[in-house]
C-alpha cells in the first residue's frame, strides 16, 4: 500500500504527458475523422477560409473554457442531471461568442448564421465533456479542449482551403489562379461550392489520414 | 395553406436537413449501420421536431423577441431578450427530449431498447436545435413553424433511412482498406446529397 502512495515527482505544467494531450486531438484522435464527432459545422462553414478561420477559433475558444469550468465543477454536479448542466454551461459560453462575433466581425457571423448557435450541439463539446472533464483535473481538461479544437480547426482549414481554391480560384478572397489559367480555358468547379463536395473533401480526408496511419482502419 | 405544404415539401427535399445542411451528421452516421436502429431514431426525430419548434415559436413570439413581454405590462415592451435564445431553445429542447423518452420507455420499451443510449443525443442532435434556429432566424408564422417541422423531422428521417438500407449493402462489398467505414459513408452521403439537388428544380 506505502509503495503506491509514494509521493510523485511535481510535474510540468508541459511535460509530456500533458503535452500528449494537447497533441494526440491532431492527429491520432482527431474529433472529426477519428472520433466522429462536429461533423455537421464542419462541412457547413468550409465554402470560404474566413468563415472557417474564425469557426474554428470559436470552437477551440468554446472547448477549451468548457471543458475547463466542468472540470472545475466535476465533483459538484449530481450525475443525474448532468447533461442539463453541462448545456447550460456551454450555451452561455456559444451566447458570449455569438455576442463578440456580432460586435466585431458582424459581416463573419451573418455568414455562419445559424451555425454559431449551433456550437451549442456541436458533438466535439459534449463529447469531451463526457469522456475527459467529467472525470480529470482542470488543467490537463484545459489542455484536452483546446487540443480538440485545434484538431477540428484544422480538418476545417484544409477543407476550406480546398473548397474555396478549387471553387473560386481564390485563398482568404485573394485571387490565386493566374488570368492565364483562365484564359486557355480553365474553369473554376462550381461543385465545390456546393454542400456534396464538402462531404468528399472529407471522405478524401479521412482516407489520406487512415492510410498514413494504418492503425486507424476500421476492422469491421 | 398551399404555401404550407410548400414549405414542408421544400423543406424534405430541397433544403432538406442533412444534405443541404449537414444538421445531424453525427447521429446520422452512428445509428445508420443497423436498418432498424436507423427507422426508430428517425421516427423519433420527427416527433422531437414537432414538439419542440412549435413550442419554441411560443417561447420566442411571447418571451424572447423586442417587445415580446409587453403582455405581461405595457412598460415591458421595451425589454429585449433575444440574447437568451440559444439558452431557452436548448433548455426547452433538452426537457422535451426527456420526456420523449420516458413515454417511449413506458409504452414502446421495443423500441426504446433498439434506441438505447441513442434518445438522449437527440437532445445534441443539430437537427433539432437547427430546426428551432431556422425557425427564429426566417420569422416563421405559428401555421409554418409546424409545417416546417414536419418537413424538417421527414426529411432527415427519409436521409437516414435511405443511407442505411444503401449502407447495409455496401457491407458485402470489397472496398479499399483505408476508405472503409467512415470514409466511404462520405461520399455515400455526397452522392444521395447530389441525387437530392436534383429536386432543386422543383419549382414551388
Amino acid at each position: 500500500m506505502s509503495k503506491t502512495t509514494v509521493k510523485q515527482k511535481k510535474e510540468g505544467l508541459f511535460s509530456r504527458k500533458y503535452l500528449r494531450y494537447l497533441l494526440d486531438p491532431i492527429n491520432d484522435i482527431n474529433p472529426i475523422t477519428v472520433q466522429v464527432l462536429g461533423i455537421c459545422s464542419a462541412l457547413a462553414v468550409t465554402v470560404k477560409l474566413e468563415p472557417a478561420v474564425v469557426m474554428a477559433i470559436a470552437v477551440t475558444a468554446v472547448t477549451a473554457f468548457s471543458n475547463l469550468t466542468i472540470s472545475l465543477l466535476r465533483n459538484t454536479i449530481p450525475h443525474r442531471i448532468r447533461m442539463i448542466v453541462q448545456l447550460v454551461v456551454i450555451s452561455s459560453l456559444v451566447i458570449l461568442v455569438d455576442q463578440i462575433l456580432k460586435a466585431f466581425a458582424y459581416d463573419v457571423s451573418k455568414q455562419l448564421s445559424v451555425f454559431v448557435g449551433l456550437i451549442i450541439t456541436n458533438c466535439i463539446i459534449m463529447g469531451r465533456l463526457e469522456a475527459f472533464a467529467m472525470g480529470n483535473k482542470p488543467w490537463p481538461s484545459l489542455l484536452d479542449g483546446i487540443g480538440n479544437g485545434l484538431g477540428y480547426g484544422a480538418v476545417l482549414i484544409i477543407v476550406a482551403f480546398l473548397r474555396e481554391l478549387f471553387g473560386s480560384g481564390t485563398v482568404f478572397d485573394i485571387p490565386v489562379i493566374p488570368q492565364a489559367l483562365y484564359e486557355l480555358g480553365y474553369v473554376n468547379n462550381g461543385l465545390m461550392l456546393l454542400p456534396p463536395a464538402a462531404l468528399i473533401t472529407v471522405g478524401v480526408i479521412i482516407w489520406i489520414h487512415r492510410w498514413l496511419n494504418p492503425k486507424l482502419i476500421d476492422v469491421s | 395553406m398551399l404555401e404550407m405544404i410548400n414549405i414542408a415539401i421544400k423543406t424534405i427535399f430541397i433544403e432538406n436537413m442533412v444534405f443541404a445542411f449537414f444538421l445531424g451528421m453525427c447521429s446520422y452516421l452512428a445509428i445508420s449501420k443497423n436498418f432498424n436502429a436507423a427507422f426508430g431514431l428517425g421516427l423519433a426525430v420527427i416527433v422531437v421536431e414537432l414538439v419542440t419548434i412549435p413550442l419554441n415559436w411560443f417561447l420566442k413570439t411571447y418571451f424572447l423577441e423586442p417587445g415580446a413581454l409587453a403582455w405581461l405590462h405595457p412598460s415591458f415592451s421595451a425589454v429585449d431578450l433575444s440574447f437568451l435564445t440559444f439558452l431557452v431553445f436548448i433548455a426547452t429542447i433538452a426537457s422535451s427530449v426527456q420526456l420523449v423518452e420516458m413515454v417511449v420507455e413506458r409504452f414502446f420499451p421495443a423500441l426504446y431498447t433498439a434506441l438505447g443510449i441513442f434518445l438522449p443525443l437527440i437532445t445534441v442532435n443539430c437537427a433539432i436545435l437547427g430546426g428551432s434556429l431556422f425557425m427564429d432566424e426566417r420569422d416563421y408564422s405559428f401555421g409554418e413553424s409546424v409545417f416546417f417541422a414536419l418537413g424538417a423531422g421527414i426529411g432527415w428521417f427519409l436521409a437516414i433511412v435511405l443511407f442505411a438500407a444503401v449502407r447495409q449493402k455496401v457491407r458485402y462489398s470489397n472496398v479499399v482498406k483505408p476508405l472503409r467505414g467512415l470514409g466511404l459513408a462520405f461520399i455515400i452521403t455526397a452522392l444521395l446529397g447530389i441525387a437530392f439537388m436534383g429536386f432543386a428544380g422543383i419549382k414551388l
